[in-house]
């Protein structure tokens, strides 16, 4: 184990079956089908540290962000965090106190609160269900903190989520993920469904909490420009496998997985004013189907047999046969 | 100008409500010319998609345009009659909008509805329809158009179905597009594919394209000039240069200044407190004022007037000579 290491994740695995009814299998002679959601990721996290998975959709990376908090049981691998294994069933009370620390930040912030709550009582549920503080005026003080704390008044406490923006609403969540002393976030998309002048608001947030607070933070995100702002180092996802990972001086200035090349290279940025380029061609092929070997194979200009043929490791940060062989130039 | 395709001058659209007259449009006006994309840029509520909707005539009651006129190459449409609206649209107005899946009939095979289109705007043959609609397959870059023409829409990936959408919108060759959203619901890498597409497009054939999007990249990358939108109203129009990389207007600055960039190495981003009003709330004066560093007396009582600055039209009165700021 790597000296440091909050978060460390092993050949994290998940299969989904997506076969049709037994009745049809049965009837159609179909076989069972499976899909590889997410196929041997290993990754860790360094204490107050943010890490960031960045892919497209279907590259699994939301997967293995309910996998590390344990919303989602893994077909294989391991997930420790500070030292506690996630699956061990040894380890089940050492995990209930563990679990209070460990808190996830959705993409919509409406569809994780009750509507019918008063913020107050969203904000205090996780002190009450943790036993964190005892009697009633205790706990609203801690809950005008954290909403203090978020960038709200603590008279908002009495207001039901549906009277706030959608800015706003991130912040009730954000203070609700801190209520039970939570020492490490996963945000899955926190900031996509956010405009971007409020996106800034939350994406500067996230940092001052991080900076007074010591969180490690897992991030999860489609936008390169907004890990980029976040992330200290990166994961980037490719068909549920990881194609690279790296700080992030390395991942933006000297990308050398082909993918990583080509999503940089796609992304619309205000410093390309009307840039004329070449796209790559093609789009993620179904997970259910994979190509064979390397999946990027398809859509890659660097591909040749051994790459279609022979899926590559993960060596010194990049999954690549054409990096391992030299074939690509720096 | 003889080139410009549309013109929009002073446009509102209001919508009634038990609530009173909400104002979602409120005196808008912009040119596209031929060839020209013009991306109309803003936050949720900043009134851009109604704009697309205004013009080609889509606002459904209790929305109505209450003012303002838009003409398509010089005529009048505003105020035609539904049933000749529907000629225009489709025929000399294309659309795009986010979702392909919703702007396509899930009942129908591809190249049927792309005829359909084509010979509702056009006295062609069924055959020679259907030759033309694979050309405009051919032409969005759909690999083996004879063969994906009978397909169905869910037999085509996300980012194919766009394409089908953007040939199904020039199947009449337009005058102009209004492409509402047409990249957001696309992966990256799919969604570079598609505006360089559009981009192309709009060259070779002289279409006019209204570019709505949220995406400010997007812009940077296909617009020749942005129109910033705030609260139903432009704030800053102008050449894309100029608008993304020295914006006048204190929101386009707040704006430029919160997007995360590839290059950027700045620790924190621009913040603009705040949110945008709603629209039953537009303050009085300037609509940007409560969020406005730069906010000053005038600001609260009179609403600016989109003047030239440089190269562009800024509604501030930061800008106004006669100001007390300025």
């Amino acid at each position: 184990m790597s000296a440091g290491a909050y978060v460390e994740v092993e050949d994290l695995r998940r299969v989904f079956d997506v076969s049709k009814p037994w009745l049809n299998r049965v009837i159609e002679r179909a076989p069972r089908q499976t899909l590889k959601a997410v196929d041997g990721v290993g990754f860790t996290i360094r204490r107050g540290e943010t890490f960031a998975l960045v892919g497209e959709s279907g590259s699994g990376k939301s997967t293995v962000a309910r996998m590390v908090v344990g919303l989602l049981p893994p077909s294989a691998g391991e997930v420790r965090i500070a030292d506690i294994s996630m699956t061990d069933p040894r380890q089940a009370a050492a995990r209930r106190r563990l679990r209070a620390r460990i808190q996830m930040i959705f993409q919509d912030p409406y569809a994780s609160m009750n509507p019918r709550w008063r913020v107050g009582a969203i904000i205090a549920e996780p002190i009450r269900a943790f036993n964190l503080i005892q009697g009633e005026a205790a706990i609203r003080e801690r809950v005008g903190e954290l909403l203090r704390l978020v960038g709200l008044h603590p008279d908002d406490a009495r207001k039901y989520p549906h009277e706030f923006s959608g800015g706003q609403r991130q912040r009730v969540a954000i203070a609700r993920a801190l209520a039970s002393q939570a020492e490490f976030l996963v945000g899955d998309e926190p900031t996509s469904a956010l405009d971007v002048s409020v996106q800034a608001q939350i994406l500067n947030l996230m940092r001052d909490l991080q900076d007074r607070l010591g969180l490690t933070y897992l991030f999860i995100s489609h936008n390169l420009a907004v890990v980029r702002h976040m992330a200290t180092r990166i994961g980037v996802m490719y068909l549920g496998r990881l194609v690279e990972v790296g700080d992030k001086a390395t991942i933006f200035g000297r990308p050398r997985h082909p993918y990583t090349r080509m999503l940089l290279d796609a992304v619309p940025d205000l410093a390309h004013i009307g840039r004329a380029r070449t796209p790559v061609s093609g789009e993620i092929p179904n997970p259910i189907d994979p190509p064979s070997g390397c999946t990027f194979n398809p859509r890659c200009p660097h591909a040749n047999n051994r790459c279609r043929a022979e899926v590559p490791k993960l060596i010194d940060g990049v999954a690549c046969h054409a990096v391992e062989e030299g074939r690509l130039g720096a | 100008m003889s080139d410009t395709v549309l013109s929009v001058r002073d446009l509102r659209v209001v919508f009634e409500t038990r609530r009173g007259t909400l104002t979602a449009i409120d005196g808008v006006s912009f040119d596209i010319a031929r060839g020209e994309i013009l991306g109309v840029v803003g936050e949720s509520g900043a009134g851009k998609s109604v704009t697309g909707s205004a013009v080609i005539g889509l606002i459904d009651p209790p929305g109505r345009i209450a003012g303002g006129e838009i003409r398509l190459r010089g005529e009048r449409i505003d105020n035609l009659t539904p049933e000749k609206m529907r000629r225009v649209r489709g025929r000399r107005i294309g659309m795009i909008f986010q979702d392909p899946l919703t702007s396509l009939d899930p009942l129908y095979r591809v190249g049927e509805q792309i005829v359909e289109t084509i010979r509702t705007h056009t006295d062609l043959s069924a055959k020679a329809a259907r030759a033309r609609a694979i050309d405009l397959l051919t032409e969005v870059g759909i690999p083996a158009p004879e063969r994906r023409i009978d397909g169905y829409p869910h037999e085509f990936s996300g980012g194919m179905r766009q394409r089908v959408v953007i040939a199904l919108a020039l199947a009449a060759e337009p005058e102009l597009i209004i492409a509402d959203e047409p990249t957001t619901a696309l992966d990256v890498s799919v969604q570079a594919q598609v505006i360089t597409l559009l981009k192309r497009l709009c060259r070779e054939r002289g279409t006019a394209v209204m570019l709505v999007t949220h995406d400010m990249g997007v812009i940077a990358e296909a617009a020749d000039r942005v129109a910033v939108m705030y609260s139903g109203r432009v704030a800053e129009i102008g050449p894309v240069e100029s608008v993304v990389r020295a914006p006048h207007h204190p929101y386009a600055r707040g704006l430029m200044g919160a997007i995360p960039t590839l290059s950027d190495t700045a620790e924190r981003l621009t913040q603009i407190p705040g949110a945008m009003p709603r629209l039953t709330a537009i303050p009085p004066g300037c609509a940007f004022n409560p969020r406005c560093p730069n906010v000053f007396g005038r600001c609260r009582a009179e609403r600016p007037e989109p003047l030239p600055v440089d190269r562009t039209r800024v509604a501030c009165h930061l800008y106004d000579e006669r100001g007390e700021a300025a």
